[in-house]
């Protein structure tokens, strides 16, 4: 290095020049590398994260679209609500933080204070409820029961409320016409989760932390059409909130309407029928336990036959969806969940599952016809069954001698069924099956008519109740024997132990009892109302499986496009057209000289055949389970209700009201002018040229008449 | 040894044209350091638009006029290439003489912080309020202060040659009349950087490797002093428990460092354009024209902007370690060794907290940083190099 003068400086000096230099260009390199890092390697990561510092979105909710009815009576609608807001952002812009203005609007609305400060605080980790807990840069609604009194002196001395609105807004309401409250079907609305706000922060249809989301029934399963898409208006802002770049705007769109086949009117009398079974149920006192029956709950589903469309569908015990608007409180949640009031906010049509009973022997029939019985053939009804020392007895123990399997429905004879039950376990080889698959014809049937599965309703959380053949034996011994082991080693005797001891040790076995009882409905076949209403609609219509629906069109907010939901179907039932032919006349028998005949002793069946068949099931430890599976060519109508008896008994008078009202029957004759609905509603309702649906209502006293029938004695 | 560099001035001075006398191998111009100049100027230019563009939507600051702070900074570029000049004219020896003078002026001025006249200003009490918006930070002329002290003592007997390094006696002299100041310096990032003055002067010294460890035994001793006596105030350990998980608080302590990092990360390679930086014009990133101003050029100017300033200031640091290597007497070592550690640290600070790899301090990247007194020291350091570059004899 000749250019490198002589310095005549020791080597320790220049040594520690030169680590100097070195440690200041490491550092260097250092800074590179870090910015490298940044930059280059998670520049996206940090660029989303600038994009999202910098852009407020001001959510513009949509009115909530109607739900009508199949006339277009509106069962779920909003009504308009003064609603005086207070605009966070404006407020803050003011010397006191807006005090001055909040004290004045506590004056005007009568209420102190604090209340309305407690309002408008944001809700962070320090701050208790009430505070508010959606965006800071969205009006905060201090009350939606202002009087237009109020609502007027806060318009017209705007200059006293800066920053203070006083708006109509749109509110839900469930107007429940002829008092059909059709709760379950609707469902309700609840407030989003910050989880669910975060899902759809990206999507098209961001939601609001004040936003209302439906949580059950058609509210859930609509729910993206009857939101609408609200309007966004993103504003750029600097980092005090302040608006510093252009508003992008994206206009809000209002909710479609949704059109049902719910018909209010056959919904009112349906639910008040239903009601009022279970009422008259309390009163008779049950042969068996000697105790009045409980009638705890029940349920009610009237369907189109040619298109498994709903026509009604109760629930009982039943609920005011009105509870859920304008939020709910802690006293009131806890009385419609809590054990006590018996869970009212469940769908028993679809959410309630139960032994069928007798209602199922047309499963098994068809069943047997498929492995090759007769169905006109000689069958002993004998009063009793036996079955290697155990006796399984008839229904009020009478026996029939021989008949056919028509008239086994119609006499609802169970000795016939056992051993229709029996033989088929036999031949499928008993308790060592053949290798090859069993045949399981009765098992089989059970699940071609839809049972063991959701039928697939537009309606969420319904159950798939379930069919116990050989392989759901075996699951079921799998999740439970460790269980029941452990509970059989127990040294008492009792039934409950007994049983355990017995399951741990066999359950894995379908046994010859279980499908002896099986064959009638009895034992571990769960089924829920919907799926017997499928089933019963399917021989109505000539074997037919429709996915049950109830929503029948959506109609946008102008009322310019219509979306018709057409009926799907989804499955055949596993019967020939003959075999369904005669399965229908014996239950046409069943009402003319069967067991529901009692029942429909003036009923005009040359013009309007009606079929039936009841059904009573026992369940352990409860009163019996009744039953009733009715239908026209037009409507299937089940009701059951729980711990309430036969199911003649119970749901005979209800079922045979409803009827009256649906075809206009009086002292056994038709009426045509006061029938109600003697063919299902086929046209949608006329929308109007601005797009509201025209609502097409019967007077309120024909309903009511009907409605408020009393049981003929 | 001594070489009488303003003798040129004289030589020649009726024979030659201007231009000739420019492009003679003795004359100022081919003397100077130019690439450190020229890296200087550069950093100055780029420093003048990134705070230009951190400021112009801030009228707060700017009181209506977008342009006052790129005005004000250019002003003060202007008036820091003026003082070194003036250095340059001086030369840097003559300093030498006037050091007990300095030394005195720059205590006085350091301890006036703690009259009525000092300002405190981010938390840090270290202005002096001039009066008509015009601040001064004492603390930034203490550094070239203890780097001059401390070379003039520390090279004095070397120079004379009576000693091959310095002594321990001297040593210990040079270490205490550099404490003075710092003691009076409250501010923990300039004590900071000080303490890494000190110990660049002390290894550029020769001074034996007892003292340089036990430097940095003591400084360590004394940070864990510090920590464990909870001497710090609060706002100053909330910066260090940030800097250690910046994700503890993202609204509160730890926002700055967190808002930085997004502000240069979403830069990208190239940057989002020069007054389009969304972190910058929204405000999310504090004190971006001074302590914060490497993230306007992370943001707007991306990978390649960021790379620049880094790679100038790698320049400017290579000039001066160069001049170090290459100057002829130990007290010029000592100060352009003392001048490398100081630009070295702050500079390193100053992004490496922008880029969340060191904790935050309150101090500004030299000549990028508005600030006039920091801009001004920074460019007097700038002379001094310049002055040790052309004192040194001509090679062949």
């Amino acid at each position: 290095m000749s250019n490198i003068p002589e310095t005549g400086r020791t080597s320790r000096i220049t040594i520690r020049l030169v680590a100097i230099q070195i440690l200041v260009f490491s550092l260097l390199l250092t800074l590179g590398g870090r910015l490298w890092y940044l930059q280059i390697r998670n520049g996206d990561e940090y660029e989303k994260e600038a994009a999202g510092n910098h852009v407020q979105q001001v959510v513009q909710p949509a009115a909530r679209g109607a739900i009508l009815d199949a006339r277009g009576v509106p069962i779920a609608d909003n009504e308009t609500r003064l609603v005086v807001s207070a605009s966070r952002t404006e407020l803050m812009k003011m010397k006191d933080d807006g005090k001055a203005v909040l004290n004045r609007l506590a004056e005007v609305l009568d209420v102190s204070y604090k209340a309305i400060s407690e309002k408008v605080r944001i809700c962070d980790a320090e701050t208790p409820q009430p505070c508010w807990n959606g965006s800071p840069y969205q009006p905060i609604p201090i009350t939606d029961e202002a009087t237009t009194q109020q609502a007027l002196q806060i318009r017209e001395r705007a200059e006293d409320f800066p920053g203070i609105t006083a708006e109509p807004t749109a509110v839900r309401r469930y107007p429940a016409p002829y008092k059909a409250g059709t709760s379950q079907v609707l469902g309700y609305l609840s407030p989003v989760s910050d989880e669910e706000v975060e899902k759809a922060q990206n999507t098209k249809s961001p939601l609001l932390r004040s936003d209302q989301v439906g949580r059950s029934g058609l509210e859930r399963t609509y729910d993206t059409a009857l939101r609408g898409s609200a309007g966004v208006t993103r504003y750029e802002v600097d980092k005090l909130g302040r608006v510093i770049g252009e508003a992008d705007n994206d206009e809000s769109v209002a909710g479609a309407s949704l059109v049902t086949s719910i018909d209010s009117r056959v919904q009112a009398i349906t639910e008040k029928q239903l009601d009022q079974a279970m009422k008259a149920a309390r009163k008779e006192v049950d042969k068996i336990t000697g105790r009045p029956y409980e009638a705890d709950s029940g349920a009610a589903v009237v369907m189109e036959s040619r298109t498994g469309r709903i026509v009604a569908m109760a629930s009982n015990p039943k609920y005011d969806p009105n509870a859920w608007v304008g939020g709910i409180d802690g006293k009131e949640y806890a009385k419609l969940t809590g054990k006590d009031s018996n869970f009212p906010l469940l769908n028993r049509a679809i959410q309630g599952q139960a032994a069928p009973g007798s209602i199922f022997k047309v499963v098994s029939s068809a069943g047997a016809v498929n492995a090759g019985y007769s169905f006109n053939g000689n069958y002993n009804c004998s009063s009793a069954y036996t079955m290697g020392g155990q006796t399984y007895k008839n229904f009020e123990s009478s026996g029939h001698g021989p008949i056919s399997l028509g008239r086994a429905l119609e006499v609802s004879c169970n000795t016939v069924f056992y051993a229709l039950g029996h033989q088929e376990w036999r031949k499928d080889g008993g308790l060592n099956p053949k290798k090859n698959e069993p045949n399981e014809y009765l098992y089989k049937a059970a699940r071609s008519f839809g049972l063991g599965e959701m039928t697939g309703i537009d309606l969420p959380d319904e159950v798939s109740g379930r069919v116990p053949d050989r392989e759901w034996k075996q699951n079921y011994w799998q999740a439970n024997k460790d269980s029941w082991c452990k509970q059989g080693k127990g040294k008492s005797d009792d039934y409950v132990t007994k049983l355990a001891r017995e399951n741990c040790v066999e359950g894995m076995n379908l046994r010859a009892g279980d499908s002896i009882i099986y064959a009638i409905g009895q034992g571990d076949t769960l089924v829920t109302p919907l799926q017997m209403a499928s089933i019963y609609s399917s021989i109505a219509n000539g074997g037919t499986i429709y996915k049950p629906s109830v929503g029948k069109a959506i109609i946008s907010a102008d009322g310019k496009e219509v979306e018709e939901i057409e009926p799907e179907k989804s499955g055949k039932a596993p019967a020939t057209a003959r075999t369904l032919r005669q399965m229908d006349k014996a239950l046409q028998g069943v009402t003319k000289t069967g067991t529901a005949a009692w029942r429909f002793t003036d009923w005009p069946h040359d013009e309007i055949p009606i079929r039936a068949k009841t059904g009573t099931a026992e369940v352990q430890g409860k009163q019996t389970t009744s039953w009733l599976a009715t239908y026209t060519d037009d409507y299937t109508v089940i009701m059951t209700i729980s711990q309430a008896g036969t199911g003649s008994g119970a749901s005979g008078p209800a079922v045979r009201n409803l009827y009256n009202a649906l075809y206009g029957v009086e002292d056994g004759k038709v009426n045509k002018k006061k029938a109600l609905l003697p063919e299902p509603q086929k046209d949608l309702p006329k929308v109007g040229e601005n797009g509201d649906v025209k609502a097409q209502r019967t007077k309120n006293s024909m309903v009511e008449s009907w409605r408020d029938a009393g049981f003929a004695q | 040894m001594s070489i009488h560099t303003f003798d040129t001035r004289r030589y020649g001075q009726q024979s030659k044209s201007a231009w000739e006398k420019l492009r003679a191998r003795d004359s100022l111009a081919r003397r100077l350091d130019w690439p450190l100049l020229l890296a200087s100027l550069a950093l100055c230019a780029i420093g003048s638009l990134l705070v230009w563009s951190a400021t112009r939507n801030r009228t707060e600051l700017t009181g209506g006029d977008p342009n006052s702070f790129l005005f004000k900074h250019v002003l003060n570029a202007a008036i820091g290439v003026a003082l070194a000049a003036g250095v340059l004219w001086m030369g840097h020896r003559r300093l030498r003489s006037m050091m007990p003078l300095l030394y005195g002026l720059s205590i006085i001025l350091v301890a006036l912080v703690y009259t009525p006249l000092g300002a405190t200003i981010n938390g840090e009490r270290a202005w002096l309020n001039l009066g008509a918006g015009f601040y001064l930070q004492p603390s930034e002329f203490v550094k070239i202060t203890v780097i001059l002290t401390m070379a003039v003592v520390l090279a004095a007997k070397v120079d004379a040659g009576d000693r091959v390094h310095p002594d321990h006696r001297t040593v210990l002299q040079a270490l205490g009349l550099a404490v003075l100041p710092i003691a009076v310096v409250a501010d923990l990032g300039q004590v900071m950087v000080l303490a890494v003055i000190v110990l660049g002067v002390l290894l550029a010294s020769g001074a034996s490797n007892r003292w340089v460890i036990g430097l940095i035994t003591a400084a360590v001793a004394g940070a864990v002093t510090v920590w464990m006596l909870d001497l710090l105030d609060e706002y100053q350990f909330n910066r260090f428990a940030a800097f250690a998980n910046p994700a503890l608080d993202p609204a509160g302590v730890g926002y700055n460092t967190n808002q930085a990092r997004i502000a240069i990360g979403s830069g990208g390679i190239s940057g989002k354009g020069l007054f389009e930086g969304t972190q910058t014009t929204g405000q999310f990133v504090p004190e971006q024209q001074t302590d914060f101003i490497f993230t306007v050029a992370g943001e707007e100017l991306g990978f390649l902007g960021g790379g620049l300033i880094i790679l100038l200031l790698g320049v400017v640091l290579w000039r001066a370690c160069r001049i170090a290597m290459e100057a002829t007497d130990l007290y010029s070592t000592i100060v352009a060794a003392g001048i490398t550690a100081w630009f070295a640290f702050q500079s390193f600070e100053n992004i490496g907290m922008a880029l969340g790899i060191m904790p935050v301090a309150g101090l500004p990247l030299p000549f990028v940083s508005y600030g006039g007194t920091s801009m001004f020291a920074v460019w007097i350091a700038v002379g001094l190099l310049q002055s040790i570059r052309i004192q040194r004899p001509l090679s062949a």
